[in-house]
C-alpha cells in the first residue's frame, strides 16, 4: 500500500499570448487561461497508478483560491484527497514552496496518513526553477531522483527510469523518496464523468503557510522584444507545392 | 574564482553546452577583472580533454574520482563540486542548463541554502550580480538577483557560442577523491541501457534539414517527412515534444537541449518555434515553415512559409519533386 503525495501548480497556458502583470512580477493569466503542466499531469498519473495497490494518492498545491481548479482536475483522474496551501504563489520562491510542502508531509504523517513518496514535476511551466523537488528532499532528509518518466513501487523500493545523456537510466532506492517527473513515460488519463462528479464534491484540506516567505530572487519579468516579421508566404495548402519546389530549385538544394 | 561543472560524452569529449558554459564563465571572469576559472569533470580525463578545457581558459581541471563516481548520483556530484568550491572559495558555481547541470546545481543550491538561477541567457550587472533567465517556456525573461556568494546558475543551451580563449589556461590536472556520504549515494543510477547510436553529427553538418514537431501527430506521422528528407538528401530534425513522446530518438532533437544546426535550408513542419527550439535553428540561412497557424512564432520568424496541414502539403511537395525529376 503506497500513499504518494503529488505536487501540482496552477500555471498560465503559455501557448497563448503572454502578458505581464502591471508590477512585472508575474504573468497576467486573464487572457491566457490556466492549466497544469504536462510534467505534472504525468506525475499525477503515476501517483494514481502507484496508489492502485490499495493506497491513496493525495494532491497538493500552493496557490491562490483559483488553484482549487488544478486540485479538482487531479481528484477527477483518481487522486483521493487534496491539500491546498492558500497563498500568493508569486510571493513564494522555490525554497519557500519546498518548506511548505515538507510541512504538509510532516503534518500528514503526524495525523496518521504518512506519504512514503512525493512526486513533482521536473520544472514548473511558469517559473522554471528546476529545484523545488530537490529542495524538498533536503528539507525531509530523503533521497531524490530527478527527471524520470516512469516510476513504480514494490517491496518498499521505488524504481524509476528516464533518459540520461549516456542512455536510458534506471534508479532503484528505498522509500521514503522524492521523485521529479518529465512528461512522456505515461499517458495521463481523461477524467470520467463519475470522476468529475466525485471531484466536485470532494472536501479539500485548506491550510495557511507555516512561515512568511523569503520570496523569489526576482527583480522583474520582461518580454523579449517583438521581432518584425519579414516572412514571405508562398501559399496555402497542397496547391503551394510548385512554389515550394521552385524555392528548392532557387536555393540549389534539389540538384543531385 | 569561478567553478564550472563540465560534462563529458561517453567518447571523452567536452559536450558543446559545457564549452558554452566555459565561454560564458570567461566573459564573466573578464568583467570581474580576470578571476580564474576551474573546471570540474567526473572521472579520469585524458590529456586531450584536459587540453580542450585549458584551451577554453581552465586554470585547473578537477577530476572527481573514486567508487562514488562510478555511476551518476546528483547528490554525489554536488558533494564533489562543493568540496572543490569550498577549498578554493569560488564566488560563482555554474554549469550548462542540461538535465545533469540543472539537477546537480539545484543540489548545490539546496545544500548551501542559496538561490539558483536556471537557464540564464545573459548577465547585466556584477554588483548586485544580476542575470536574465528564461521563464514561461521562453515566452518571458526574468531578471534575477544573485547577490549572495557563491552565485549559482546554469546557462541555457546555445545562449552563447562556444569559443576557445585567446590565451589558454594552465590546465593543471587535480585528481580529487571527495568523501561522499552513503546517503548521497542512495539515489544513483543502477543501470544504463546502451544508448541509441548518436547520429547528431549528420544533423549538425547537414546542408538541408527537414524539421518535425507535434504537428506530425504520432510516431506513424513521419513517412512523408522522411521521404522529403530522402528526396533532398537532408537530415531529419525534431522538436523536444517529439523526442519526449518517444516518436523519434533524442539525437534528432534540435534546440537548447538538443543540437544546434546551421543548414542552408531548414524546413520546420508542425513546429511552433518556441524560444528553446529557435535557439538551435536560428542560424539556418533560409527557413521554410510549414504550419497550420499563420501566427505561430516559427512562421513569423521564418524567411518563407506555407500555411496548412503538413500531411497534405508534404505529399504534394514530394510528388512535385518526383514529377520534375522524371
Ligand atoms: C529548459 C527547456 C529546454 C527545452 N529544450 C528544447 C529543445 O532543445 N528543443 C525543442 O524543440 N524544444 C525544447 N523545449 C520545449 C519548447 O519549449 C516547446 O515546448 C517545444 O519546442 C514545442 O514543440 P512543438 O513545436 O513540436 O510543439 P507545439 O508547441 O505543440 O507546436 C505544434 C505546432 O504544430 C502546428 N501544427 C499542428 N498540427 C499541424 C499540422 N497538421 N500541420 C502543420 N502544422 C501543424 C501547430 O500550429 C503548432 O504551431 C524546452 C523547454 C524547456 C523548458
Ligand atoms: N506552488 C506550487 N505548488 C505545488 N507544487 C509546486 C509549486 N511550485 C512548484 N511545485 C512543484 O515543483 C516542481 C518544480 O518546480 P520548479 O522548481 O519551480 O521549477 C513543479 O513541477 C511542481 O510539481
Amino acid at each position: 500500500m503506497t500513499n504518494p503525495l503529488v505536487c501540482v501548480k496552477r500555471v498560465v497556458d503559455a501557448t497563448s499570448e503572454v502578458v505581464l502583470t502591471e508590477d512585472a512580477q508575474g504573468v497576467d493569466g486573464r487572457y491566457a487561461g490556466f492549466t497544469t503542466s504536462a510534467h505534472e499531469e504525468c506525475a499525477v498519473e503515476l501517483a494514481v497508478r502507484i496508489a492502485a495497490d490499495g493506497g491513496a494518492a493525495t494532491v497538493v498545491t500552493l496557490g491562490d483560491d483559483d488553484a482549487v481548479e488544478q486540485l479538482r482536475a487531479a481528484l477527477a483522474v483518481g487522486c483521493a484527497a487534496a491539500t491546498h496551501v492558500v497563498a500568493d504563489p508569486q510571493a513564494f520562491g522555490p525554497a519557500d514552496v519546498a518548506r511548505e510542502i515538507a510541512a504538509v508531509v510532516r503534518d500528514h504523517e503526524a495525523a496518521g496518513t504518512p506519504h512514503e513518496l512525493v512526486l513533482l514535476g521536473n520544472d514548473a511551466a511558469d517559473t522554471g526553477d528546476f529545484q523545488v523537488g530537490i529542495r524538498l528532499a533536503y528539507e525531509l532528509g530523503w533521497p531524490v531522483v530527478n527527471g524520470v518518466s516512469t516510476v513504480s513501487v514494490a517491496d518498499g523500493e521505488v524504481t524509476a527510469t528516464g533518459s540520461g545523456p549516456d542512455g536510458h537510466e534506471t534508479f532503484r532506492l528505498p522509500l521514503p523518496a522524492v521523485v521529479t517527473v518529465l512528461e512522456g513515460g505515461v499517458e495521463p488519463r481523461y477524467p470520467s464523468v463519475p470522476g468529475r462528479m466525485k471531484a466536485k464534491k470532494a472536501p479539500i484540506e485548506e491550510r495557511r503557510p507555516t512561515a512568511d516567505p523569503v520570496g523569489p530572487s526576482r527583480v522583474r519579468l520582461v518580454l523579449p522584444p517583438p521581432s518584425p516579421s519579414t516572412v514571405q508566404v508562398l501559399g496555402e495548402g497542397p496547391a503551394s507545392a510548385p512554389a515550394v519546389v521552385d524555392l528548392f530549385e532557387q536555393l540549389g538544394v534539389l540538384a543531385r | 574564482m569561478i567553478v564550472v561543472l563540465v560534462e563529458v560524452t561517453p567518447t571523452g569529449e567536452v559536450v558543446e553546452t559545457s564549452r558554452e558554459a566555459m565561454t560564458f564563465a570567461r566573459d564573466l571572469a573578464a568583467a570581474g577583472g580576470g578571476v580564474p576559472i576551474d573546471a570540474v569533470v567526473v572521472g579520469h580525463p585524458d590529456d586531450a580533454l584536459v587540453g580542450t578545457l585549458a584551451s577554453y581558459g581552465a586554470r585547473r581541471v578537477h577530476a572527481l574520482t573514486g567508487a562514488a563516481y562510478d555511476s551518476f548520483s546528483g547528490a554525489a556530484w554536488a558533494a564533489g563540486l562543493m568540496a572543490v568550491r569550498e577549498r578554493a572559495g569560488a564566488v560563482v558555481v555554474t554549469a550548462a542548463g542540461t538535465s545533469r547541470g540543472n539537477e546537480v546545481l539545484a543540489h548545490v543550491a539546496a545544500r548551501s541554502a542559496l538561490p539558483m538561477a536556471a537557464n540564464v541567457v545573459s548577465f547585466s550587472s556584477l554588483s548586485p550580480f544580476t542575470v536574465t533567465r528564461q521563464v514561461v517556456g521562453g515566452a518571458a525573461l526574468e531578471e534575477m538577483s544573485l547577490s549572495q556568494r557563491p552565485a549559482i546558475f546554469t546557462l541555457a543551451g546555445h545562449a552563447v557560442e562556444a569559443a576557445p580563449a585567446a590565451t589558454a589556461g594552465a590546465g593543471e590536472l587535480v585528481v580529487e577523491t571527495p568523501d561522499v556520504a552513503d546517503a548521497d549515494l542512495l539515489a544513483r543510477v543502477i543501470s544504463t541501457e546502451e544508448p541509441e547510436p548518436d547520429l547528431s553529427g549528420n544533423l549538425k553538418s547537414a546542408r538541408v534539414v527537414v524539421g518535425a514537431g507535434r504537428g506530425a501527430g504520432s510516431a506513424e506521422g513521419f513517412d512523408d517527412l522522411l521521404e522529403l528528407a530522402e528526396l533532398l538528401d537532408a537530415s531529419l530534425g525534431v522538436s523536444r515534444v517529439v523526442t519526449s513522446l518517444g516518436w523519434r530518438p533524442h539525437h534528432e532533437q534540435v534546440g537548447q537541449t538538443g543540437s544546434r544546426i546551421s543548414p542552408d535550408l531548414y524546413i520546420p513542419c508542425g513546429i511552433s518555434g518556441a524560444i528553446q527550439h529557435w535557439a538551435g535553428c536560428s542560424s539556418a540561412k533560409t527557413i521554410l515553415a510549414i504550419n497550420t497557424d499563420p501566427d505561430a512564432p516559427m512562421v513569423t520568424k521564418a524567411t518563407h512559409a506555407v500555411i496548412g496541414d503538413l500531411h497534405e502539403i508534404i505529399p504534394a511537395v514530394n510528388a512535385e519533386i518526383r514529377r520534375r525529376r522524371a
